[in-house]
Order: structure tokens, then sequence, then C-alpha cells
């Protein structure tokens, strides 16, 4: 009954489209679309509530004539789908719930109230399609509704631009999945999931989808390489979409592979976990480096999208190795981790995208070398994204660090694992995510350091104004969640419990009954972990100090200029900037992997011009993998461009020709 | 349950009262190595009184976060501090936080104090920050890997029952084992700010790190910052002996007199740790900073080899 709901909700957002190309023009229509939106998404997200913990039938199908008249459209939602539909509309109703107050200073509403909806009801449908056709249909929809987003603000040549790759690298991703889809459903054409779920592919073509699947759904998620388009597009779209985007979209690729690859593919090999696995430790750290490099904090957010998704994948690689090995209760706890980043992934970036976008309508501001000093001016603004800040960099008691916390835990489970190849793999996928969760601390502070603390470096920084109160709200929930994900995680893991068991057999042990509300991933003498009386911990050690010192000692304070021994400078320049913050780190892992090369010009003596540090970095993977394919396409284009200019002879000899070929292929195929 | 509190509680005052005293004895032991007479032993003691009573000079440019983060990172550390067994691993709470938690719960505290660095915003908190995260993006990987390998010997990552594994002397000697102590020390020397990766007694050098990002920090403020550091390097001693010298820890429902026993070797510990640093110290030079990630990669190297090996056979 759920997923008759859950369409209709579908179809509310679906009518809610045209209606707001009609209403963009009213200035009260901003108001409504986001309301109606939120609202829609709120009752979604209860529908996916009461799916995962067991309220419909997960076998209920919806059959729509709509799509391949012999097949029609299927729609079910199952553990799976309802643990996505949770996270696509959670994040669906914090950017509507932002957008009330940010989309108001949208000047352009009519480029983004009607694609919004549809959006939103394209990833809905995604996660519901029980068959291929419809899948790749709202995938396909999903892809053309977000790029008409990042498009909207068409003026910006940067944006365009953006568009373009995305546009291209969305077709790319959606073609691999046609593919696996056409090779899993066979030369039949069984395109609703039960039918490939009961055929059982050979060996070899299930090779080839799985490596299908991990390029065209790890396109969409922005695995590297895969990943160029991300950074690109994400940040161009309008702040509640780039949260959209980068939470919510990233997950809903995510689930595109969970689903073929863990459901629809079949009992897996185990040399399937090592692809998943090298693409993830890959991604997790090249994802970071980039960030680090990066000065526009939007694109910075974005390259930590990128690096979120290779942890995701760590742990669904690792799920998949102990299934593979038939280790049943390691894989739920590794899918475990790994479906929980999910979710935690997705809250908290929607958070810091939303912070990002509340700095940009505050000061027209991306880049952060022009912010600075923003805790004096947005004191609100600038708490809710340290608490995202804290989050992503998997810190405790905040639940980013609960999730890599298991993954680690799963990790330190795979000795076990007999295959040489993952003996060797899983131990330095370790060490990548360990080094991704300390560098991302690092970029967190660069992020925050250099946004929000120091002087403002601008004008614009220096005037900013605190956003308002319901971009604010919709901060303020998510860093709540980020709080209560971190110290009661045992209730989401329990809540995971029917996906895993549908994935791989088994859930992990049910943990709300633990004492202590802390999380046992095995046995209390292996591994426990108690967020909420560490947070308690912390808390009362930091007051009781803050409390016997103003009593004890002294409270008293005063104000002075600052110290900076002895030679303190009045002007804003003199601060560590963004480039120069990451500047170590750029000389530790930048000369191999970006070949970052820092040029100093220092003038003669005498002479009165300035000296200058210039850095150099190349992005060797766009060098390596996409210009030499862009130079090629632009090669044999300027070549076929002579076929434009032939004359009518000519034209109808090459068609003649062309003809004779083809009836030639055909009379040797025969 | 009245014990365990009694214990944690006696704990964490130990760590407390007892971490200036051993930073106190490793200044004097390194003067006394050069021929000097040194602080007195409680010198540091008498320092963090006399900075709490100090008033507050606080820049104009500080935010409220600048004047939060001294109370988050002494908690923090505090917290982590009496997590690790020192004298009787029977903690109350020892199972609220494993050796990962604890790790990264140092990492949130020096996450903060790297803020701090910047809040000001001046150039010498920012080089000291931007170098501390440098070096903490080597050594908190290459700790996680030593937690690896610990975790795989003892088949844990809570420290008490890899403690009480370590004591019952079933593994005997292993390459991984001397591996990852090996990368624990170059790890404890590291985020102890210590002599060769930095000075902790310098102010005003370009290589210093943690003191150029505490800079702006006075009175009450310093005093909690520099309690915190002797807190962190009370803690790296306390956590290579109770993983690799576990001699004399009181087991959870040990005596009142093995608990004595307990307090005894575990000052003796402290006593041989902070004399073999001292020594070292001092027969060793400050390295350029950007050497440091050539030591540090060696550390994560051992810890990964460790790890590695763990991973491909049972005995080494």
């Amino acid at each position: 009954m759920m997923v008759v709901y859950a369409l209709y909700g579908v179809a509310a957002l679906v009518v809610l489209a045209p209606v707001a190309i009609a209403l963009s023009a009213s200035p009260r229509g901003t108001s409504v679309v986001y309301g109606a939106s939120l609202m829609i998404t709120l009752t979604q997200g209860m529908i996916a509530l009461l799916s995962l913990f067991g309220y419909s039938d997960p076998s209920s199908t919806v059959t729509l004539p709509l799509g391949l008249p012999w097949l029609g459209a299927h729609f079910r939602i199952d553990a799976l789908a309802s643990f996505f539909l949770v996270v696509v509309n959670l994040g669906g109703a914090s950017a509507s719930l932002f957008a009330l107050g940010y989309g108001r200073h949208e000047h352009s509403p009519q480029r983004v109230l009607p694609f919004y909806p549809a959006y939103l009801a394209a990833m809905n449908l995604v996660v519901m399609a029980d068959d291929a056709f419809s899948f790749l249909v709202s995938w396909e929809f999903m892809s053309l509704t977000s790029w008409a987003l990042v498009i909207a603000h068409h003026r910006i040549s940067e944006n365009v631009r953006a568009g373009y790759i995305y546009l291209l690298m969305a077709s790319f991703g959606t073609l691999a999945l046609l593919l696996a889809f056409g090779l899993l459903a066979g030369a039949d054409g069984n395109y609703a999931f039960d039918a490939m779920r009961a055929s059982h592919p050979s060996a070899a073509l299930a090779a080839l989808v799985l490596v299908l699947t991990i390029v065209g759904a790890g396109s969409k998620a922005g695995v590297v390489p895969l990943h160029a388009w991300l950074p690109l597009a994400h940040p161009a779209a309008p702040s509640h979409v780039s949260a959209l985007m980068s939470g919510v979209m990233t997950k809903v690729a995510v689930y595109g592979l969970v689903r073929i690859v863990f459901d629809l593919l079949g009992p897996p090999d185990w040399w399937w976990s090592m692809a998943v696995l090298a693409v993830g430790g890959i991604t997790a750290v090249m994802g970071v480096l980039y960030a680090l490099m990066q000065h526009d904090l939007k694109r910075l957010l974005a390259y930590h999208t990128v690096e979120n998704i290779g942890i995701i994948y760590i742990g669904l690689g690792l799920a998949l190795a102990f299934k593979a090995y038939d280790m049943p209760l390691a894989a739920a706890l590794a899918l475990t981790a790994g479906l929980f980043h999910v979710f935690n992934h997705s809250v908290f970036k929607s958070l810091l995208f939303f912070g990002a976008g509340a700095v940009l309508n505050a000061t027209g501001e991306r880049d952060m070398e022009h912010l600075g000093g923003l805790i004096h001016r947005m004191p609100q603004t600038a708490f809710v994204f340290l608490v995202g800040c804290v989050a992503i960099s998997a810190l405790p008691p905040l639940n980013g660090f609960v999730s890599e916390w298991l993954t680690f835990q799963a990790i330190l489970l795979s000795p076990q694992l007999p295959a040489w190849g993952l003996k060797f793999l899983v131990p330095a996928v370790g060490a990548l995510l360990a080094l991704s969760a300390a560098l991302a601390a690092a970029c967190f502070v660069k992020a925050f350091g250099v946004s929000f603390l120091g002087r403002a470096r601008t004008p614009a920084a220096a005037q900013a104004q605190e956003t308002d109160s319901n971009s604010l709200a919709a901060m303020y929930f998510l860093a709540a969640l980020c709080l209560v994900a971190g110290i009661l995680p045992g209730f989401f893991i329990d809540a995971l419990a029917p996906v895993t068991k549908s994935l791989v057999g088994v859930s992990m042990p049910h943990q709300a009954g633990v004492e202590w509300l802390s999380i046992v991933p095995i046995a209390e003498s292996r591994s426990s972990y108690n967020g909420l009386l560490v947070f308690i911990f912390v808390l009362l050690a930091g007051s009781t100090a803050a409390f016997a010192i103003h009593r004890l000692a002294s409270d008293k304070l005063r104000r002075g200029p600052a110290w900076d021994c002895g030679y303190p400078d009045p002007s804003p320049a003199t601060q560590y900037t963004a480039s120069s913050f990451a500047q170590p780190i750029r000389r530790v892992y930048g000369t191999s992997v970006f070949r970052a090369r820092e040029i100093g010009e220092i003038p003669p003596p005498g002479a009165t011009t300035p000296a200058r540090l210039t850095v150099e970095l190349r992005d060797l993977i766009w060098d390596a993998a996409y210009a030499p394919v862009a130079e090629a396409i632009g090669y044999a284009a300027e070549k076929l461009n002579y076929l434009q200019f032939l004359t009518i002879r000519q034209y109808l000899s090459l068609v003649f020709t062309a003809l004779v070929i083809l009836l030639l292929v055909l009379a040797i195929w025969q | 349950m009245i014990r365990g509190f009694a214990l944690q509680g006696a704990q964490m005052l130990l760590v407390l009262l007892l971490s200036p005293l051993l930073t106190g004895f490793v200044r004097k032991v390194k003067a006394r190595l050069l021929r000097r007479q040194g602080p007195p032993l409680l010198q540091p003691y008498l320092d963090l009184i006399r900075l709490m009573r100090k008033d507050v000079v606080l820049a104009e440019s500080a935010s409220w976060l600048f004047r939060v983060i001294p109370y988050i990172v002494v908690a923090g550390t505090w917290v982590a501090a009496s997590l690790v067994p020192t004298f009787g691993s029977g903690l109350m709470f020892s199972w609220s936080a494993d050796l990962i938690a604890i790790i990264a719960l140092l990492g949130s505290a020096r996450f903060f104090l790297a803020l701090a660095g910047l809040d000001v915003g001046t150039s010498f908190g920012g080089i000291g920050s931007s170098r501390e995260v440098m070096i903490a993006s080597l050594a908190e990987p290459a700790m996680l890997m030593i937690v690896f390998t610990l975790a795989l010997i003892a088949g844990s990552t809570q420290l008490s029952t890899m403690a009480a594994y370590m004591l019952s002397g079933e593994e005997g000697l292993r390459v991984s084992l001397g591996l990852a102590l090996l990368a624990l020390i170059i790890v404890a020397i590291a985020e102890n700010a210590r002599i060769p990766i930095d000075n902790p007694a310098t102010h005003l050098e370009l290589t210093m790190v943690h003191e150029a990002m505490v800079l702006e920090y006075s009175g009450r403020h310093l005093a909690l910052i520099d309690l915190s550091s002797e807190l962190k390097l009370l803690l790296y001693i306390s956590l290579i002996g109770c993983l690799f010298a576990p001699w004399g820890i009181a087991g959870p429902d040990a005596s009142a007199q093995a608990h004595a026993i307990g307090v005894v070797t575990y000052l003796a510990k402290l006593a041989v740790g902070g004399f073999l640093l001292a020594v070292f110290e001092t027969a060793i030079s400050k390295m350029r900073v950007f050497r440091v990630p050539a030591f540090l990669g060696a550390a994560l190297m051992l810890g990964l080899l460790a790890t590695l090996l763990m991973f491909v056979s049972r005995s080494l």
C-alpha cells in the first residue's frame, strides 16, 4: 500500500513542476513551491520510514501502464529502497526548508523553481523503480533536471562549461548502465528486476556487468577517475540544489550500485570486492587531496563528496568480500558501515552546502581567500557549519566517526578472508582510509578557519549579515541530527537491520538493548563504542575545568591587540590564506600527485616590482584520461568537417557507396 | 560497580595530578644531562597556578570559539588519558571508547587547537596550525596502522583487553610487535611536539609548530593548553607502557595490594619513559620541517608493514 502512497507523492511533485512555471512570476511563488515540496518530501519520508520499520509489504508491486508496452512500469519499496527513500526525502525536506529562505534571493526563480520538484520526483522514482526501463528513464530524468539546475545561472561561462561536461558524463554513465541492464536482461529482454534476480548470469557476463555498473553508477557518484564533472557541476547549481546533488544524488548512484551488485547480480565472486575496494581507496584519498588544493568553498565541499563516496565504496567492497566467502555477520557489519555512512554523509554534506550557501548569500563570495572573520558577523551559521566540519572530519562524538569506526572494525575482521589478493589489498585500503580521514580533518580546519575565523579579508566579508531563520532552522535540524546519530548510533544501526538482512541474509546484533546505549558490533570484549558517554564525559570534564578555574582562580579578561610575537600587522592580508595553509601538505603530497611547483620570482636588488610566488598544479587525471579523448574527438570532427561541404554528386555517391558496403557486410555476415 | 567508579575516578585524578610532574621530571633530567641545575621538579605546577591566577589578555579579533577551545582541548585530552589503563585495567568506562576512539578523541582536540591558531588572524598562528595538520595527516594514519596491528594480535581494539592479552604473555616476540613499537615511538614523539619534530622549549623560531599555534593564548587559557599537552605526554607514555610493558597492571578484580603494586610500577614506567625521552631529546637535534614527512612516513610504512605481516601470517 505504501508504494501507492509514495507514487501519489511523486505525482504531486511532478504536478508541482508545471505549476511552478506559472507561479515563478509572482513574488510568493518561491514560498509556495518550496513549502509544497517540503510538505510532500516530509510525507514521502514518513512513508519511507514506515516501510523501513516493516509497516508495509515489501513484495507489493504497482504496475503502471507506462513505458515498454509488454512490461509496464513496476514500482516497489523493499527494505533497501525504503532506506534510500529516507535519505532522499530527508535531504529533500531539509533543502526545501533551507530554500524557503535562501530561494528568496534567487534572481531568476523561473530557471530554478520548475526543475526543483521535478528533480526531487526523479530521485524518488529511481529508488522505487522495480524494472530496468523505469529505472533508466527515472535516472535520465534525474540527470536532465539536475543539469537544468546546474545551468540555472547560465550567464556565468564557467557554469555553462560545467553543464556541458556534466551532460556528457551523465550520458556516458547512463549508456554504461543501459548496457549493464541489457546484459542482465539477456536475449529475451526480461527487464523486470524479478526476472533478473532469478536468472544467474555466467561468470564472464557478471564480470562485465560489474564493470559497467561501477562505471555507470560510479560516474554519477563521482568515483575517481570519473569524478571530473562533479566538482564543476555541484558548485555551479544554487546552494540548496548543490546540497541535493552532493548529499542525495550521489547516494542514489550508490543505490544503483548496491541494487545491481548485491541484489540483481546473484552471489558475488571474491574478486568483485577487489575492484570496489580499490576504486574506493583511491577515490577516498584523491578526493581529499584535490579538496585540500581548492580555495573555492563549494568546490572544496564537492571534492569531499568524492572522498566520502570512496569511504562508502570501501564499506560496500568489504561487504562483498565477506559475502563471497560466506561470512554473513562480517558482511552485515561492513554493509551497515557503508550504508550508515551514506546516511551520515547526506546529513553533514547538506548541512555544509547550506552553510556555504548562507555565506554566498551574505557576502557574494565562494572564494575563501575573500572571506574571513565571519564568526563575528554570522555566529549561528558559523556554529552549525563547525558542527558539520567536525562531523565530516570523522571526529567523535559526531556521526561521521561512528560510520568510519564501523568500517575500521570491518577491516579488522578481514584477515580471515582466504584470498591472497585481499590480504594485500585490505590493509592498504585501511591505510588509505586512515590517511583520508586525517587529511579530511586538515582540510576542514582550513575550510572553517579561513572562511569563518581570523579577520575579514574583504569589505563584503566585514559587512556580512546573519542568514534568515528558515535557512538557520534547516541547518540546526541537520546539525542536531549529526549529534544524535553520533551519540545514539545504536538506533540507526538497528534501523538498517532489515536492509542488511535482505542483502546479505543476516543483520548486525541488535544494539538498542546493549547496556548504556553503546554499540557493540561483534562482542564487547572485541570492541565497543559509546558516543553518548564520551560526549557526556567531555562535557563534564570541560565544564568542571571551567567552573573550577573561574571560581578558584581568575575569571578576569581584557582585550588588547594581538600579540603575534610583537609584530602584529593591521592588514588582514598578513593572515594565513587557504593556499598558504595548504602549502605544507602540498609540498608533502602535491609534488607527486599534482606535480605541484612553486615558482618564486624575486626582482633584483633595487627594482621596485613586487616579488611573486606562483603555484602550478596539474590535474594528471584530466591530462591522462580526459584531454586525449577530447583531443581525439576534436581531431576527428575537424577531419570529418570536410564532409559538410560536398557537392550533390559527391553526396549521392557517398550514400551509394555506403549502401553497397552495408549490403556487402550483410551478405558476408549471413 | 562502586569499585569501578572509584577506580575510574582515581585514574582521572591520578593522570591529572601526575602529568605536570612528568613534564617537570623530563625537564629536570634534560637539564641535568646538560650539566645545568634546571628548574625544580614541581615547577610545572607552579607555572599552572601562576597562569591560572593571571588575567586573560584576549586579542581584539578573537571570537567566542577562541575562548571555548581551551576547555574543549583539555576535556578531550583528559577523557582520553583517563581511558588508558595505567595502574589497573578494571576501569569502569574503558569500554566506552576503544583505542580507535581514544586516538580520534585526541584528533578532535587537535582539530580545535588548530582552529584556535587561525582564529586571531595572525601569521604565527597560521604557520603553527598548517604545520600541525600536516604532521597530523601523517601521524594519525600511522597510529591507526599501529592500532590495527595490535588489534589483530590481541583480537580486540579495547585497551583493557589488549593490555590483559599482552600481560598474559601468550604472544612472545613477534616481528610486527617490534615494528609497531618503533612506529608508536615515532608517532608519540611527533604527537607531543618533541625534538626532533618540534621543540617545546622555543618560542621564537620559525620551525616551531605547537608553540606558534598557541601563541595568542594567555592566562588561564594558556594554563589549560599547557595542561593538556602535559596530559598528552602522560597518555602516550601510559599507552606504550600498558601495551608493551604491561607488567604490574592490576586486573579487573585484583586486590588492593595488587593495585598498590600497579601504582608503583606505573610510576616506575613513567620515570623510565620520561628518562628515555629526555636522553633521546638531548642526543638528537631538531630536524627541518620538511624532513618531518620522511620521518613520519617511516612510521606509517612500519605500521603498514606490521599490519600486512599480520594479514599474511599468524606467526610473524
